[in-house]
């Protein structure tokens, strides 16, 4: 019931979301994320704490299938160097209701951003720079406790 | 006893290595106090370490806080705030 993949392969989320539907729910939700061209920004490159990612996303989805009735959670997270315009991320929940399946997708999408062990790096032409936590993602992230 | 050390990111960077083993020296108790004790080193490791303000740190694949015990601890890591998603 629980999907979590960390990898460098883009992801088909057509079949990601075919998947979730096929898990007997009558709602599904998802979250795709794509790298932005962010002032002037060509590529990033994600870094991870192999191990310790797929154990923190894993006991995020855990979470989640405890606090809202799911039948289904896929994480998909990519690392490497992404491209502007690339998928970088997605998160789906499948439930019996939407607003099951829109809250935990909305969870799990807020506490990747500050517990699971990934940092970007951006490439522009001037140069590159690693990307800085955000406070109002931290905020988001808080809301849930 | 043996401890296997992290670095992750700008972390990373600037150590210049991702990663090695030590022997916990004595009066080590808490990822503070090993940052520290990694910034007295001098260098690269006194640049990543400089303000430990500004790091995170996980002990065998758990977040703690920078003044958790890290006494049985295997692996600890140091790295920036995280930014996936």
């Amino acid at each position: 019931m629980i999907s979590v993949r960390v990898q460098p392969e883009d992801f088909d989320g057509g079949a990601e979301l075919a998947a979730l539907e096929g898990k007997g729910g009558g709602a599904v939700a998802s979250f795709t994320g794509i790298v932005r061209a962010d002032d002037g920004v060509e590529a990033m490159t994600l870094e991870h704490y192999p191990g310790m990612t797929e154990k923190a996303l894993t006991a995020l989805a855990d979470h989640a299938m405890g606090r809202w009735p799911l039948c289904g959670v896929t994480v998909i997270h990519r690392v490497g160097t992404l491209r502007a315009g690339d998928r970088i991320v997605f998160v789906g929940t499948a439930s019996n209701h939407r607003a099951a399946a829109l809250e935990a997708c909305t969870f799990l999408i807020d506490r990747l951003k500050t517990d699971a062990p990934f940092w970007k790096k951006e490439h522009r032409r001037s140069g590159d720079s690693w990307v800085d936590a955000r406070s109002a993602d931290d905020a988001a992230a808080r809301s849930w406790d | 006893m043996a401890l296997d050390i992290l670095y992750f990111a700008w972390v990373r960077e600037r150590v210049g290595i991702g990663g090695e083993r030590i022997d916990l020296p004595a009066g080590i108790g808490t990822p503070l106090d090993l940052a520290n004790w990694l910034a007295a080193r001098g260098g690269g490791y006194a640049e990543a370490f400089a303000d430990p303000a500004r790091l995170r740190c996980a002990v065998d694949q758990d977040i703690v806080p920078l003044t958790a015990d890290l006494a049985n601890v295997a692996e600890i890591a140091f790295f920036p705030p995280v930014t996936g998603g």
